[in-house]
């Protein structure tokens, strides 16, 4: 008896142009997101090979990576960084490309704009130059990271080869604590399945704790999959997803929405779906979880004794004592009590509204620890609009933190915000690899917002649930 | 539009321990404030070779002029950018030996006529032993043969069939590939209503 088909597959097959010789898929992409950083060398091939873009209605683009978010003032102090945003508006100019910039009031992380616009919807097909794309498969898309020489491709073509990944379905089920957030899970998935253990994998996210996520919820979920190894990460579309995406500017309205329905419904997979692989977590056992080494995978709950190097299997041992020697911590020990030095909020994976409030829920009980420096920097101009309307912004200054311009920020610090020497970071981000926010030897926690304002309050990190 | 076709890189190599190594390490994010790829090689592996103090292996004389690079498992992970590839085929290199890649950066080699071969760990290991011990060998990758050959011996090598086809034709730019499927792209795009916004 033949299998239902999962929403990856019925995506996949839908959008699939042809066979390439070899085994490779020509895979029509549907939208086609593009920033400052990985857009001017593909512009700059595309011209060199004197091709139009193909379907200029089908990309958008926007300023994140490099933005400033002390002042958006215009030309940067960064020359450099100047340099690039000029490229991107010749660029957009010259094709007949959308930009959202920062005079359009729709400006911010390309991952956050393409949610809130209504851009990013249900069965679709997204690519954008940067590793996170897969954070919008939150709606039931199938969107890929890529590189400059893939943009290119889309550009010129509105396709991409690429080879076809199995589908794993991760079940999360239960419930989850009261302080155990979305950023709980996901870094509780990548401990559990390796950094490398998603290559070749697309993830498929279910389960009654993913069923029970609010959009945002799913956003974070779904962002981190690329840490997993797995270039793509979705949940399948359900009310939650429809009831998000109704009224939004760029999504269908009216009668098309009515439409839009039926065919989103018609993408989410079949309840007999076949998958390559299954895995079952339980979410009651999720603590908040800390990355304590320099990979996303090197996490454990708050509380939990970091591993000594007598406890991880021999082949791990090097890379352990690597991390621990990096970060200047010791095994045996909990990460609960570590001295922080800076504290950041913000990013594609925890840089929304919800992310924001949950943060200023304790930000309230307090105020920043002497010797902390913080960044509060919003996912987008919508978001930063949102929470001055909340009046998240005075809560925040009340409690002695930094609230700043939307932009990408300390994530990955091609901006000013940066790292100094060994600086210890709580931070909302995705990535504590070496380097990563701007310092060669800063170091990085990752953990959830509402346990980054925690820390912030009491100097160090500690669990959020003594203070909820 | 073809490109040259890649059957077989042979050179002297590199070995370069580890594994997880991300592409921040690899091109660090404030070389990335760019507009083109040009000069980006000098910056490979920038932080690391510093902090190393001229200890490391890009830096190494013994493996200087190397073109084949021998890493460990999940080389290349994290951000997309393809500055990293770039800036390591700038720095010299024209092939990549693992026990395994990140995707992206993977696709990303493909797209520029790079191949990412992986070899079974015993087999890496005695690679990478075997150059540290003789790093002037000859080390050849025939993505014809699917084997990689050096002092250690002649180790299978795997690369996945599309990637090796697009090697060997010399069609890994994949433009003029898509390009090549003419209509085919627009009645893909007539046939999925929200690309015209679910018309009636």
């Amino acid at each position: 008896m033949p299998a239902g088909r999962s929403l990856f597959d019925k995506v996949w097959d839908a959008h699939s142009v042809r066979e390439l010789p070899g085994g490779q898929t020509q895979l029509f992409i549907g939208l086609h997101l593009i920033h400052e950083v990985t857009s001017p060398q593909a512009f700059a091939m595309l011209r060199e090979m004197k091709l139009p873009v193909r379907f200029p209605a089908l990309t958008f683009a926007t300023v994140d990576h490099i933005i400033p978010t002390d002042s958006q003032q215009r030309p940067f102090a960064d020359r450099l960084a100047e340099e690039m945003l000029v490229h991107l508006e010749r660029n957009c100019r010259e094709h007949g490309i959308r930009f959202f910039d920062a005079a359009s009031g729709k400006q911010g992380i390309v991952h956050v704009i393409g949610p809130e616009l209504g851009l990013t919807q249900p069965g679709t097909t997204i690519a954008c130059g940067d590793s996170h794309t897969s954070t919008h498969g939150a709606f039931g898309a199938i969107a890929f990271g890529i590189g400059t020489s893939q943009v290119r491709d889309v550009l010129a073509t509105q396709c991409l080869a690429l080879n076809r990944p199995r589908v794993r379905r991760i079940e999360v089920t239960g419930k989850l604590g009261g302080g155990v957030y979305a950023k709980d899970v996901i870094l509780h998935v990548i401990r559990r399945l390796g950094v490398n253990g998603g290559v070749g994998f697309a993830y498929e996210y279910a389960g009654p704790v993913v069923e029970a996520f609010s959009m945002e919820e799913r956003l974070t979920l779904c962002n981190m999959s690329i840490e997993g190894g797995a270039r793509v990460g979705y949940v399948n579309p359900d009310e939650i997803t429809f009831s998000y995406l109704a009224g939004r500017e760029l999504a269908p309205q009216g009668a098309a929405f009515e439409r839009a329905l039926a065919w989103w419904r018609s993408m989410a997979s079949d309840p007999d779906a076949h998958y390559d692989d299954r895995v079952a977590l339980d979410g009651a056992a999720i603590e908040p979880t800390v990355t304590w080494g320099i990979n996303p995978g090197q996490a454990c709950g708050v509380n939990e004794p970091i591993p000594r190097l007598a406890d991880v299997r021999p082949e791990e041992r090097a890379q352990v004592a690597e991390a621990l020697e990096f970060m200047g911590l010791t095994g045996g020990r909990p990460l609960a009590g570590t001295k922080i030095d800076v504290a950041f909020i913000g990013s594609c994976t925890n840089g929304r509204i919800s992310d924001l409030r949950e943060a200023a829920r304790v930000a309230k009980q307090g105020r920043v620890a002497p010797g902390v420096r913080t960044y509060v920097v919003p996912g987008s101009q919508a978001v930063a609009n949102q929470a001055e309307a909340e009046g998240l912004p005075e809560v925040f200054r009340a409690a002695g933190f930094d609230w700043r311009e939307p932009g990408c920020s300390m994530c990955l610090a091609m901006n000013p915000d940066k790292l100094v020497g060994r600086e210890l970071c709580a931070s909302s981000s995705n990535r504590n690899f070496k380097g990563r926010q701007g310092s060669p030897v800063g170091r990085t926690l990752l953990m959830s917002p509402a346990m980054v304002a925690a820390a912030a309050l009491r100097g160090k990190v500690v669990d959020v649930r003594e203070m909820l | 539009m073809a490109e040259a076709r890649v059957e077989r890189v042979e050179g002297r190599a590199c070995v370069l321990r580890g594994d997880d190594i991300d592409t921040d390490r690899i091109i660090p994010a404030r070389f990335l404030r760019c507009v083109t790829f040009d000069g980006i090689g000098e910056h490979a592996f920038a932080d690391d070779r510093e902090q190393a103090k001229g200890d490391h292996p890009l830096d190494d004389p013994r493996f200087r002029g190397a073109s084949i690079l021998v890493v460990g498992r999940n080389f290349g992970c994290g951000s997309s950018r393809e500055h990293a590839p770039q800036a390591l085929m700038r720095f010299g290199f024209r092939a990549f030996v693992g026990a395994s890649f990140a995707e992206i950066f993977a696709g990303n080699c493909t797209a520029l006529g790079l191949p990412c071969v992986t070899l079974a760990e015993p087999d890496l290991e005695a690679l990478m032993d075997s150059v540290a011990l003789d790093p002037a060998q000859p080390v050849v990758i025939d993505l014809v043969a699917r084997t990689v050959t050096s002092r250690a011996g002649v180790a299978k090598a795997g690369l996945p069939g599309g990637v090796r086809q697009a090697l060997l034709e010399g069609s890994w730019n994949a433009t003029a590939v898509l390009i090549d499927a003419g209509d085919a792209i627009e009645r893909t795009a007539r046939r999925l209503p929200y690309v015209s916004g679910f018309p009636g």
